[in-house]
């Protein structure tokens, strides 16, 4: 096979940080080229340096054939990568068309042409698949899944011969991303080479063609087949280590005492939610994203104001839309988005690990300098959060032990109810196992856990009932036990699979 | 403001870096060794972006030296520390405001409406204390009203604060007539007068401020939050930090500084007016930015935020004592507002 993009040695220093250290890397016209590791492997950084956001300190990029250099994101640009970001980086207010030429409108003296921009946009998105977008549709008031097809036309307006897609199924339910497998494969077709990342193995088995995994900043296996390398093979490289891929079996059953009682909730985009929580029973809420799982979630801890229902901590009623009164009857929340609403960026770790206890650690309002730090450090150290400084800005840790932060916070604060909304989004395998020991470990301490997540088998795994909502309803409720996975996708489906 | 723009994508990108060392237990060995730049050291955050702050001081001083004989004078500093005392003190509130992630345009003004409800015929019928009294409610009611908005009616900070700015100017001027206001009562004229041990007493009111406002600041929880609130305000919320709450105390803190500037500034001038405290928030602002506070929230100190006033007012007294117009002298504030956060973005952007 040709090699389109070659990339041989490739080093990246940030002052204290080796981010790649010797990152090879081939790339053939018309393949799809999965990249894989663990958080922090280093894959956003080799991103940055394919387009030109990052300049390499060694190292050399072939492309089609020539030793290249990237000095900023234009050079990349007009050479023929375009990247497709996790955030997608597009301009909200503008409309599809507009965003499809951003950068590059057909003009005529400065004027922009839109009949041209539009004929255009079209043109494209037929050839995706999705001629219902309207070129004049306003980019911000498509779904994610629109928005993908949007940066991908824009990817096919600069004849981009290579794109590169960042955990494009994120965001995406199970529909749309066969459509965007779709997509993809046709790309390839037309001879549009695809570097695709994703943390979810089965989607590289779906369309890869070839893998590389990437760990410490450094290639350690290149162009393995997709299809055929052993799932254990793969998460030994990406780990080194061989991971205990199995969630623990629960020690105990679930105690008696009810912690926690929904009755009836209703929030915009979902009702009639009850539901109840026993002391040392983990509950997981299964669904797809925008199927009302994080909004009832988020309703019941009080950042979202109920319609109508009630949510009752050990008998007592909560004022509903108060996060102040959920936290103070003994819930809390790690969210969804860790980043935008889990984390202070700026802060260190330990500041992060005792906001929500801070009251504990004053006399009369009145902090004594790092007062939290011992304690801190004492969580984290349960928590294996690593590297165990509290003092570490915590925007400089790893996606999975930041995610430690988050959970290390309501460990500190000693909370009756634990709600986890995605708790292993963006978190690696061997985090992963970390906080699914953690989950039953709290639980046999007799918190009420409330689990959601769009991976089934986590779910699955994890909780002792099981919630199946679709389209903003409880359409099943059964014991963990009682279901396997292909028995909850269908639930989860709905109609829509049949 | 380039720091407020491109500071963030930088740190975005260095985070997803960094978190490359702390995975493997090599990289990670390396990474737990390496802390900012000496640069970004000297530049960045606490203690080291104030030493930076200093040094640009202790160069003032220099060339005051240089240029005029009477700028090292007893006399000459504490006017200087006279003169910085009023902004110093709503710079302390502005400071609060800021780093909790709002903008408080209206500090002048309300500064000059306390001053003015202060020293009306009837205010000052009452005596001394009721004037101060008067003048301290007169802020915080002001800045709760910003902070009621801006928290529960979900109104930008900027055009809240801009409206609060516009209507205490209209409020004072009609309490007042347009006139100025003299200060008949002796207690409040000799606050500016007394000295103790040779200092004027506007400077321990000075320092007592800043004093309460670095421990409310640094060393209590209402501090902490407001770190907290400024930096993310979801993952506040979501922490369980009345998010609402904090934020309308924030503008009454900044409302109380006003109160007691304007009893200080009525004492300084003997006069209450409408006229006082004009484009005071643009230079309490500067001061806060280029004592290193983020304008975003979440970051900043509030000794940073002094020393920019005391950079300020330096300047002005060499422009004093060299004669110079003072066109030159605002031009050249511009230049180091700009040169100031140009070297922070700078000191940032080495730092992963």
């Amino acid at each position: 096979m040709t090699s389109l993009l070659t990339v041989r040695g490739i080093v990246k220093t940030f002052p204290g940080v080796r981010a790649l250290d010797g990152v090879d890397l081939d790339v053939a016209a018309g393949e799809v080229h999965c990249l894989l590791g663990q958080n922090g492997a280093g894959k956003s950084t080799l991103i940055k340096v394919l387009a030109g956001a990052h300049q390499p300190d060694a190292g050399e990029l072939t492309w089609a054939g020539r030793p290249v250099t990237f000095p900023g994101p234009h050079a990349a640009d007009a050479a023929g990568i375009a990247t497709i970001h996790q955030e997608l980086d597009l301009v909200p207010g503008l409309s599809v068309a507009e965003n499809v030429v951003l950068g590059h409108e057909p003009s005529r003296l400065g004027f922009t042409r839109f009949r041209d921009a539009e004929a255009l946009t079209r043109g494209l998105l037929l050839r995706l698949g999705h001629p219902e977008i309207p070129p004049r549709r306003e980019v911000g008031r498509l779904s994610a899944a629109g928005q993908q097809v949007v940066s991908v036309a824009r990817a096919l307006a600069r004849d981009a011969r290579l794109i590169v897609m960042d955990e494009p199924t994120a965001v995406l339910d199970p529909n749309e991303v066969r459509n965007l497998f779709r997509v993809v494969g046709e790309l390839t077709a037309d001879g549009v080479a695809v570097v695709y990342i994703s943390h979810r193995l089965e989607e590289i088995r779906a369309i890869g063609d070839r893998v590389t995994v990437l760990k410490d900043g450094a290639t350690v296996a290149r162009d393995l087949p997709a299809r055929t390398t052993p799932t254990a093979e793969v998460i030994r490289l990406m780990t080194g280590r061989p991971v205990e891929h199995a969630i623990p079996p629960p020690s105990a059953p679930p105690g008696e005492e009810v912690v926690l009682e929904v009755e009836d909730l209703a929030g915009p985009g979902f009702g009639g939610v009850s539901f109840t929580v026993r002391a040392g029973e983990v509950v997981g809420l299964a669904g797809l994203v925008g199927s009302g799982r994080s909004e009832i979630v988020e309703t019941v801890y009080g950042a979202r104001r109920a319609t109508a229902g009630t949510v009752r901590v050990r008998g007592r009623a909560l004022r509903t839309g108060s996060v102040p009164a959920a936290v103070r009857a003994g819930m809390g929340l790690c969210p969804e988005e860790r980043k935008s609403q889990g984390l202070l960026l700026h802060e260190s770790v330990a500041r992060n690990v005792s906001l929500a206890a801070l009251g504990r650690f004053a006399r009369a309002g009145f902090l004594g300098p790092d007062a939290e730090s011992d304690a801190a450090r004492a969580v984290l150290a349960r928590l294996d959060v690593r590297p165990a400084d509290p003092s570490r800005p915590v925007r400089t840790l790893s996606g999975g032990n930041q995610q430690k932060v988050v959970l290390a916070r309501w460990l500190l604060r000693g909370g009756r109810v634990l709600l986890l909304d995605e708790p292993t989004r963006g978190v690696d395998v061997g985090a992963r196992g970390e906080i699914y020991a953690l989950v039953r470990q709290l639980a046999e301490q007799g918190v009420a856990v409330v689990v959601v997540s769009s991976e089934i088998p986590e779910v699955l795994g994890l909780a002792d009932t099981v919630l199946v909502v679709r389209e903003g309803r409880v359409v099943r409720t059964a014991p963990a036990a009682e279901l396997d996975e292909g028995r909850v996708l269908d639930l989860v489906m709905g109609a829509a699979h049949v | 403001m380039s720091e407020q723009t491109t500071g963030r994508a930088p740190a975005e990108s260095a985070a997803g870096a960094a978190g490359a060392g702390v995975t493997g237990p090599r990289a990670g060995g390396a990474a737990r060794d390496a802390g900012p730049s000496p640069w970004g050291r000297l530049f960045l955050g606490g203690v080291g972006h104030n030493l930076g702050l200093v040094a640009v001081l202790a160069l003032l001083a220099v060339v005051g030296v240089a240029t005029a004989d009477t700028f090292a004078t007893t006399a000459n500093l504490l006017t200087i520390l006279t003169s910085a005392s009023i902004i110093g003190v709503i710079t302390v509130g502005a400071t609060f405001v800021i780093i909790g992630g709002g903008i408080d345009l209206s500090v002048g003004k309300l500064m000059a409406l306390a001053s003015v409800w202060a020293t009306t015929v009837a205010t000052q019928s009452f005596g001394p204390w009721v004037m101060v009294f008067c003048a301290l409610a007169v802020g915080a009611a002001g800045g709760l009203v910003n902070g009621l908005l801006i928290a529960y009616g979900r109104i930008v900070p900027f055009i809240v604060t801009l409206a609060m700015l516009i209507s205490a100017q209209g409020l004072a001027e009609r309490i007042s007539g347009r006139r100025s206001q003299i200060v008949t009562d002796p207690a409040i004229a000799a606050i500016a007068t007394t000295r103790v041990l040779g200092i004027p007493l506007l400077v321990y009111l000075f320092a007592a401020v800043v004093a309460v406002g670095w421990v409310v600041l640094n060393r209590t929880t209402f501090g902490r939050r407001t770190f907290a609130i400024g930096g993310n305000p979801e993952a506040a919320r979501l922490a369980g930090l009345d998010v609402r709450r904090h934020t309308a105390a924030l503008y009454v803190v900044s409302g109380l500084c006003c109160g007691v500037a304007a009893i200080m500034i009525a004492s300084l001038t003997t006069t209450g007016s409408s006229t006082h405290g004009t484009l005071y928030e643009l230079d309490a602002i500067a001061a806060v930015i280029i004592g290193g506070t983020l304008l975003s929230g979440g970051r900043g100190t509030l000794i940073g935020s002094i020393l920019g006033v005391l950079v300020f007012t330096t300047i002005t007294n060499l422009f004093v004592l060299n004669n110079l117009d003072t066109d030159v002298q605002n031009i050249a504030k511009g230049a180091i507002i700009v040169a100031a956060v140009l070297v922070q973005a700078r000191a940032r952007r080495a730092t992963p």
